[in-house]
């Protein structure tokens, strides 16, 4: 909505002084000289690079020595490579894993946030300060919360004599943990979107179903989340984009050792971020690193159209008309 | 009566949620503080020691003899800070255009802003670097800001911002008065969006502040990094020494809680308010 509002502009009136209007170029320079720091820098650090790695991407090369054109070979060698296959699993089922519970956690507190009216100010601060802290700072304190022989957790587990889990060491605890970690930080801020969300549902829809004599339950599953559809489609889009994106969580939970190896045990934990960190600035190999980042593209656009039919796409009128009883059940 | 009883229950149960998530949320800061102020030892025996201890002030001079921290900490508040400023300044520019002008190919180049955002900053990490390298910025300051002197998320949000507040008869008033574009941005635009421009600004601060991926990668030298990889440093080296490396994380968030604490109430809601427009 406000986006094609955004883009239809307003056009600016003639000069109201009735003074004789200037030739082109004297009256359009400064709007050009105005947006030209943006379009210089990223026709510089964007389109440039994105251009070159598309030629880098059919290279070998080392960064240092000469590069050596080499076709399809990276592409070629991206599809049977097991490695690179494990990030993409990996990357998707930590995004998985922190996506579901958070946006679901992100609806309970947004809920419980919305019907209190005590504390509120207490709340939003304490549930956002996670998201502005240093991601790596609060990594190393998680990750020694979650330390296999001597962390926090574990040592709660053997006092209550369940066992302790390879938090650090097993394949799915390892990315139960990144999970965690993730989920840590950003619930909150998703919590405070889907408030503001919640904020601007008019509250006469809740009166009418009130009337109409619907419990809790079924105002919340059949006004709430429909209404809330365009606000958790935001959600789960930027999540997914920046699970894709996951890297800083991994390689600081799992420091990259002498010999290059990221991820932890078995790169358990690579993703996909990781990955071309680790074969283009740890191994050297550029051409090959372009190949993953283009891959990556794909994999987020591909994501992102899938996120948009599943939660939003279909039907765009959801908000206020309330015409869709039976058909939300369906979903 | 029943109604009552309803409505009160369902507030102890919201409040309850609410408070066991705020504490879950809150904790690692806690413990972070603990673990800062013990001895490695103390934290890592069993049963673990939960309550501060007396070492912070050690264990803080560790992390002064591990890494140079000042350094560091001068590496990140310039660039954090010029990154800042130059952001503010050529966004709301463009935003100004954007907002209130009519020049040819301006929807254009708008729609090429949106656009923008859709590449993933991942994708093009490996010829940027590249870039670098050919201009001879790697390791330097110039590496870490001018890639990010202006960006697509600033002038969209600005340029919202920009149509709702500026009145277009103050731009007319102006223009009657004699003023050029540039004394219009100066004198017209730039008060009525000065909310907008501290949200913007705190919002650019903390994301160079906390950046770890570009600095990691452009910062070649390792005397000479920002906080974020110092402090990972720290753990690469002395991971045996918990107490010290996580004194060090806790010397690095003490600033950015700072600020945000501060500006807590206002970025809130900008940034709820940001997220509704799209």
């Amino acid at each position: 909505m406000g986006l094609a509002d955004a883009l239809r502009g307003r056009t600016a009136k003639p000069p109201p002084d009735g003074s004789r209007p200037l030739p082109g170029w004297r009256r359009y320079w400064p709007m050009y000289t105005a947006v030209s720091p943006f379009f210089l820098l990223f026709a510089v650090f964007g389109v440039f690079p994105v251009g070159f790695s598309i030629y880098l991407s059919f290279m070998s090369w080392d960064g240092i020595g000469e590069a050596r054109p080499i076709g399809w070979e990276n592409y070629a060698y991206l599809v049977t490579d097991s490695d690179f296959w494990q990030s993409i699993g990996n990357t998707l089922i930590i995004w998985f894993l922190s996506t579901v519970p958070m946006v679901f956690l992100a609806l309970v507190i947004a809920y419980a946030l919305h019907t209190t009216v005590r504390f509120k100010a207490f709340y939003r601060v304490a549930y956002f300060v996670p998201n502005v802290t240093s991601i790596v700072a609060m990594t190393l304190v998680l990750g020694s919360v979650f330390s296999d022989s001597s962390g926090l957790l574990n040592s709660a587990l053997r006092a209550i004599n369940s066992g302790e889990v390879g938090w650090l060491s097993d394949p799915w605890a390892m990315k139960i943990s990144v999970a965690a970690i993730t989920i840590w930080r950003w619930v909150g801020y998703n919590a405070i979107i889907c408030l503001a969300g919640l904020q601007a549902i008019s509250s006469d829809v809740f009166e009418a179903a009130k009337v109409d004599g619907a419990d809790n339950r079924q105002t919340f599953f059949r006004i709430t989340i429909p209404m809330l559809r365009p606000v958790i489609l935001f959600v789960a889009v930027t999540s997914t984009i920046g699970g894709l994106q996951l890297f800083t969580e991994p390689q600081v939970l799992f420091p990259v050792d002498d010999n290059g190896n990221v991820g932890g045990p078995g790169g358990e934990a690579t993703t996909i971020v990781l990955y071309l960190y680790q074969q283009a600035f740890i191994f050297n190999r550029f051409g090959y690193g372009a190949a993953v980042g283009w891959a990556l593209f794909l994999l987020i656009a591909v994501f992102s159209v899938i996120n948009w039919r599943l939660i939003g796409g279909r039907d765009e009128d959801a908000i206020g008309t309330g015409k869709r009883k039976g058909k939300s059940r369906a979903r | 009566m029943r109604a009552e009883t309803a409505a009160r229950s369902r507030t102890i149960v919201g409040h309850a949620v609410l408070l066991l998530g705020a504490l879950i949320t809150i904790f690692p800061f806690y413990w972070m503080f603990v673990m800062a102020s013990n001895t490695t030892g103390d934290i890592f025996a069993y049963p673990p020691k939960l309550i501060p201890g007396s070492h912070l002030w050690e264990n803080m001079n560790k992390v002064f003899d591990g890494i140079d921290f000042w350094g560091s900490m001068g590496i990140t508040v310039v660039a954090a800070t010029s990154v800042t400023f130059l952001v503010l300044l050529f966004d709301s520019l463009a935003a100004f255009a954007f907002a209130k002008y009519d020049f040819p190919g301006r929807r254009v180049l708008f729609w090429i802003v949106l656009a923008t955002f859709m590449i993933p900053l991942q994708l093009a990490l490996v010829p940027q670097f590249v870039t670098l390298a050919w201009l001879g910025w790697v390791g330097s300051l110039k590496a870490l800001i001018i890639p990010g002197a202006a960006n697509a998320f600033g002038i969209f949000w600005m340029r919202q911002y920009a149509q709702g507040a500026i009145a277009d008869e103050l731009i007319q008033a102006s223009r009657v008065d004699g003023a050029g574009f540039f004394r219009q941005w100066w004198t017209v635009g730039l008060p009525v969006l000065r909310p907008g421009l501290a949200f913007l600004g705190i919002f650019t601060f903390f994301h160079i502040w906390n950046d770890y991926l570009w600095p990691l990668i452009v910062m070649t030298d390792p005397g000479k990094v920002t906080l974020q990889v110092a402090v990972q440093q720290l753990n690469g080296v002395y991971t045996t020494d918990q107490s010290m490396v996580i004194a060090g994380a806790l010397m690095s968030v003490i600033p950015l809680i700072g600020v945000f604490l501060i500006g807590s109430r206002h970025f809130i809601a900008n940034l709820a308010a940001g997220a509704m427009k799209f």
